[in-house]
């Protein structure tokens, strides 16, 4: 299955924007963006989101990325107007714009059905339940004083580094049963960042084993780059099903290479 | 004057005039809890509205209203757009094919319009919205019709309630829209979507 990624958001600029920095990670993924208003201005485009939901007709599902409140509004008013088998196919996420975005995108690129990139895009929210309506602010309960990112800081549940990284949604702990588990020094300049993130989910993802480093969900691209690993760092990898250890070598040869840098 | 496709017609006038009166005020309003484009957009979109009911030809007040609802929806490009835009097509299926709407059926339209607000921004009375308008609009103009007045005098039952529901939001913590996001800081301020509801309700008693 394929699935496209239509990015909603009220300006030109940060749908473009990000949609380029997904592409990065996800060269394969059919990604459009419908940022601003029709003369250009800031605003979200009932005619943008129909013509980008028309443009990613050739996708078994698109999933959509929307930035604050009226940008849901309009994606759900031109969901309204749609014929009832294409609105199937589409699926509105309630996960930040852009860290929502590149992880739906690489989910999208490792093969993942609507469901995969769906949750992979809600993982990439900082705390479950209070990320949601942070950015949805049209749908939550918004009775704090403060801004939602603040908010979502604050509340104490992210215990990764410099406090702005998601957290995996399946948190941290050990693996169960782990059969096969290395540990191994990151050799490249960017350490376990942006691409070489990205190429080690990929890998990590063709693999049926449940797979961890560092403690964390090694398909899930934004929780090993919160991880903030640099040069000279120590990952544990340690894996659990079938083909454990073929998914520990793999990753532990990659890491070697180091990416190709 | 019956409420018929001429009224409708007149009504839609009314609001791009008064929309575009009240601009800059609605853009003050908005700029104090919002984003500050209430007043553009809305002023944007009964422009477009406008061009598009002149170069058109109705046969009822709920084409008239369907109209409105798919301009609005895709040039006000704020939450206003879908919002207004919602109200108006909910508020043509309501009325139907009827060429004048009677007291009944003006309140079906009401309803159904704030029904539609409703279901698409999932707001409450006391949430700081529109909605604070249209309810008690919608409320004022049901009680008048089972007392048996007029269409008209009706509709100016549901103008004056949504002006005084205009006013209750000055008071009100948002809990809805970009206005939320300031918590006690909107306190004293007038939401602008239950302003421009009210404007737009006394434009529709002004064209009767």
């Amino acid at each position: 299955m394929t699935v496209g990624i239509l990015v909603v958001s009220h300006s030109a600029a940060v749908a473009t924007g990000t949609v380029e920095l997904a592409r990065q990670m996800a060269a394969d993924v059919q990604l459009v963006a419908a940022g601003g208003t029709e003369d250009g201005g800031i605003g979200t485009s009932f005619e943008a989101i129909t013509a980008g939901i028309e443009e990613l007709a050739d996708a078994d599902a698109v999933v959509v990325l929307c930035d604050l409140g009226s940008a849901y509004l309009t994606t759900d008013t031109a969901l309204d107007f749609l014929d009832d088998e294409v609105r199937a196919r589409v699926h509105v996420s309630d996960a930040p714009i852009v860290e929502g975005t590149v992880a739906a995108a690489v989910a999208a690129q490792t093969g993942g059905d609507v469901d995969a990139v769906l949750t992979a895009a809600a993982s990439a929210a900082a705390s479950g339940s209070d990320a949601s309506t942070a950015s949805r602010p049209v749908d939550g309960d918004q009775s704090g004083p403060t801004s939602p990112v603040p908010d979502r800081r604050a509340s104490g549940e992210t215990a990764v580094p410099m406090g702005r990284g998601p957290v995996p949604v399946d948190g941290g702990g050990p693996a169960d049963d782990v059969a096969a588990s290395t540990t191994v020094e990151l050799v490249n300049e960017t350490g376990l960042h942006a691409r070489p993130a990205a190429d080690f989910v990929k890998t990590a993802a063709k693999y049926d084993a449940a797979v961890r480093v560092n403690g964390v969900d090694a398909k899930s691209l934004l929780g090993i780059m919160a991880l903030a690993l640099p040069k000279g760092a120590t990952v544990t990898i340690e894996a659990s099903g079938d083909d454990a250890r073929d998914a520990v070598d793999a990753l532990e040869a990659l890491v070697r290479s180091g990416f190709g840098e | 004057m019956a409420l018929d496709t001429a009224w409708a017609i007149d009504w839609v006038r009314r609001t791009a005039a008064t929309i575009d009166e009240h601009r800059a005020e609605l853009v003050t309003l908005d700029r104090e809890i919002g984003d500050g484009d209430h007043g553009e957009n809305l002023d944007r979109g009964f422009r477009a509205v406008l061009e598009a009911v002149d170069a058109g030809s109705f046969d009822t007040p709920g084409a008239v209203f369907k109209t409105v609802a798919t301009k609005l929806i895709s040039t006000v490009g704020g939450a206003a757009g879908p919002l207004f835009g919602t109200a108006y097509l909910k508020a043509a299926q309501a009325a139907g094919d009827a060429s004048e709407l009677d007291a009944d059926t003006l309140v079906a339209v009401l309803t159904a319009a704030r029904d539609g607000v409703v279901s698409r921004g999932k707001a409450a009375v006391g949430d700081k919205t529109m909605i604070d308008a249209w309810t008690p609009a919608v409320d004022a103009a049901a009680t008048a019709a089972q007392a048996g007045e007029s269409p008209e005098r009706v509709l100016e039952a549901a103008a004056d309630a949504a002006v005084a529901g205009a006013e209750s939001t000055e008071p009100l913590v948002a809990h809805k829209g970009r206005a939320s996001y300031l918590g006690e800081r909107a306190v004293g301020h007038r939401d602008p979507g239950a302003q421009s509801t009210a404007y737009i309700l006394r434009a529709a008693v002004d064209a009767a």
